[in-house]
């Protein structure tokens, strides 16, 4: 049995589901959006976990990011690439 | 040659820097957890053990050398030598968060890099530890190259190492600073994230409890609910907790009054001093303790690190708007005065989303207002019950403030369709730790509140009583005329001819006259009805309460009604125009600001007034 691995986006990330970052999509954020990510440390192979989603309808999300908290709006999360981690 | 050797604080925003530079300096900062904070240049002496005095800068919170806010760029340009903001320091104390090295790194490599002396302060070491996180400042020193030192600023501790170690750095030639540095970001940031390995001897997973808050006050239902609530504690308490205090001053400036006229003789001057002076700078301190008391939240919701929860929550709506949950902070600040609201816009990054939040902010009910509301609903308005808990006074109060929000929901919606149009900015914060306010620093934000509050009252706001004053008062009537004085006076002729303007939208003379001075200061419209009352007709007491019977008799509720909508759009305060104008770098900007509320203004308190008169009130 086999099935495509279809890499998990951060947006659609469970919540406190450990991951890892596998790629991010520069090309789909803005300028300063991408250099903003960047500052804040995300990158290719940093682990990431989703905390909190501020509401059911497309509010910001909170993720763990190294020891930090971060908050960002959903549009951004979805070119965030991840591969969750087993267990 | 100087004085004194320049040394700069550096780092990511909510590192400590302002409150090492407190430590350090004994300087009065106000110390906030919201990033960027310091928006201005923060600068005092400390002195090394040798006895060597040195100038110390705050300097604004930043990721990067690559500026993405005005604030950054100030960073930049200081560090680099650049721009002419400051002189090329001669060295940097880069803070860093202990807690947060894979981050703070990056930057201080950068900054390494430009070959001013850099030593580093680890901070906040005391959270790293309460969270199981076990550093080695040796390795980071062998790995940097350069001298770091563990501190806990808000304790205290560490700093005579810092100072110690700070010392041999200033050896008294400036460094150029090198132009090539490290650009790729990733780059730095996964050497960064090396050496923050190699420094890290233990580590257990952050705080639970920490995450818990956060289930709680992020939570999609609750959180919004707890927002919602502690906003509405924040405004009773504004009106609840101040009425005593405001009593006791409000006594205090009745007796000054009382014994100034007892001692002084009859005349000009002691009119002057009373009904002008004591009178009009009275109506206004009476506030005093309201504005504290919001104050106080504001401080408490930024410094515990709540502030940029709340942003979070509020992101979705102010998106509806083309705005950023971002905005929601600055606007929350303008509550209690524009002035610093307007400032706190300086991190927002976008520059259309932070003209948008500029020209809005006046919309929020700010302290100055409250005089001219409370005396007005509780001159006009009868203070009945309409439901359980519930009083018409403070309904109407409420109805005021929500007008104001939703004015500059309208808008932002407008403005950035229009004016101000542009991509819709983006929102990404780090949230900053959770902690306990400390108490010495909300004091000193709030003496210095106070401070600003009690100048504006004895200058701006003593100026324009006293001349409104002296206007009224001359030329005087003919003896034996039955013009009233007011009539006959400069300020009532100019009254006269400013109420042809206003009279469409239901204001009377009084109210004309009551507006041009309240220009420089909402507040003064209060204390000048206090002085036109108190010149026609001088036998009466003067005071806010025989204000209020004066109002009864004169105004109708439509008037009233049109009063209080005016001021809830009126750009009525050259302080906010004045920081519009710095904020902006031009009039353009503040003069559009004023016209569009101006208008907002008159038309609504038109339509106020003849939708209160059709309704018969
Ligand atoms: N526990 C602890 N809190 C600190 C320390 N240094 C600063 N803080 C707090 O961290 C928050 C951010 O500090 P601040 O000086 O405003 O950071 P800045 O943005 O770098 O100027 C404030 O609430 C400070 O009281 C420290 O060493 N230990
Ligand atoms: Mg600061």
């Amino acid at each position: 049995m086999w099935r495509v691995m279809v890499p998990d986006r951060l947006d659609t990330l469970p919540r406190h589901r450990r991951a890892l970052i596998a790629a991010i999509d520069w090309t789909r954020l803005a300028d300063p959006e991408a250099r903003r990510l960047r500052e804040l440390g995300f990158d290719e192979g940093v682990g990431v976990e989703v905390l909190h989603r501020a509401s059911i309808g497309g509010g910001p999300i909170a993720c763990r990011i190294g020891r930090m908290t971060v908050a960002l709006r959903r549009a951004v999360a979805a070119s965030i690439h991840v591969a969750p981690l087993a267990g | 040659m100087h004085a004194a050797p320049l040394v700069a604080l550096v780092g990511n925003p909510n590192a400590g820097k302002s409150a090492l530079f407190n430590a350090l300096t004994g300087a009065r900062q106000k110390v906030g957890n919201y990033p960027g904070v310091t928006v201005e240049r923060h600068s005092g002496r400390m002195v090394l053990d040798d006895g060597r005095p040195i100038e110390l800068v705050d300097l604004p919170g930043a990721y990067s050398l690559d500026p993405s806010s005005p604030d950054e760029r100030v960073t930049r340009d200081v560090v680099t030598g650049r721009g002419g903001f400051e002189r090329l320091p001669d060295a940097l104390v880069v803070v860093v968060d202990a807690a947060n090295l894979d981050n703070h790194l990056r930057f201080t490599l950068q900054l390494i890099a430009l070959g001013v002396p850099v030593i580093v302060a680890l901070n906040m070491i005391d959270l790293a530890e309460r969270d199981g996180l076990v550093l080695d400042p040796a390795v980071l020193e062998r790995e940097l190259g350069v001298p770091v030192v563990s501190t806990v600023a808000v304790r205290r501790r560490g700093l005579d190492e810092l100072r110690a170690k700070l010392s041999p750095l200033l050896g008294g030639h400036p460094v150029p600073a090198v132009d090539r540095v490290e650009e790729n970001i990733v780059v730095l940031q996964r050497r960064a994230r090396t050496i923050a390995a190699a420094a890290t001897v233990s580590e257990t997973p952050a705080r639970r409890w920490a995450h818990w808050l956060d289930a709680v006050a992020l939570h999609p239902v609750v959180g919004p609910l707890l927002l919602v609530a502690i906003l509405f504690v924040m405004f009773q308490a504004v009106f609840s907790w101040a009425a005593t205090p405001a009593d006791m001053i409000d006594v205090a400036f009745g007796g000054l009054e009382g014994w100034v006229r007892e001692t002084a003789p009859d005349g000009f001057w002691r009119s002057l001093v009373t009904d002008g002076l004591i009178a009009g700078v009275g109506a206004v301190i009476v506030f005093l303790p309201q504005i504290l008391i919001l104050f106080l939240f504001i401080l408490v919701l930024e410094a515990s690190g709540y502030m940029v929860r709340a942003a979070f929550l509020m992101d979705r709506l102010m998106a509806t708007v083309g705005l950023s949950g971002r905005a929601f902070i600055p606007l929350l600040s303008s509550f209690a005065c524009a002035v610093p609201g307007i400032m706190a816009t300086r991190t927002i990054e976008d520059e259309k989303d932070r003209l948008t939040t500029i020209l809005i902010a006046p919309l929020m009910t700010c302290s100055a207002r409250w005089p001219v509301y409370t005396l007005i609903i509780g001159a006009m308005i009868p203070n009945i019950q309409v439901l359980p808990f519930v009083r018409l006074q403070g309904l109407v109060m409420f109805g005021l403030l929500v007008m104001g929000v939703a004015g500059a929901y309208v808008a932002a919606l407008l403005l950035r369709r229009t004016v101000t149009k542009g991509a819709s900015s983006g929102f990404m914060m780090e949230m900053p730790k959770y902690q306990w306010p400390r108490w010495q620093d909300i004091g000193i934000g709030l003496w210095t509140r106070a401070m600003i509050f009690l100048k504006r009252a004895g200058t701006i706001i003593a100026a324009t009583t006293v001349v409104l004053w002296l206007l009224l008062s001359f030329p005087k009537p003919p003896p034996g005329s039955n013009i009233s004085p007011v009539d006959y006076s400069i300020a009532g002729r100019i009254g006269n001819g400013i109420e042809t303007v206003v009279a469409p939208i239901g204001f009377n003379r009084d109210i004309a006259l009551a507006l041009l001075p309240a220009m420089a200061a909402r507040e003064v419209a209060v204390s000048a009805i206090g002085t036109v009352y108190a010149i026609d007709d001088a036998e009466g007491e003067s005071g806010t309460r025989a204000i209020s019977d004066r109002l009864r008799g004169r105004w109708s509720l439509p008037t009233a009604l049109a009063f209080l909508m005016w001021f809830v759009f009126a750009p009525q305060c050259i302080s906010t125009i004045a920081v519009t104008r710095r904020e902006t770098n031009g009039w353009k900007w503040p003069a559009f600001m004023v016209g569009y509320l101006f208008v907002a203004a008159y038309v609504m308190a038109g339509a106020t007034y003849w939708l209160a008169v059709a309704v018969g009130l």
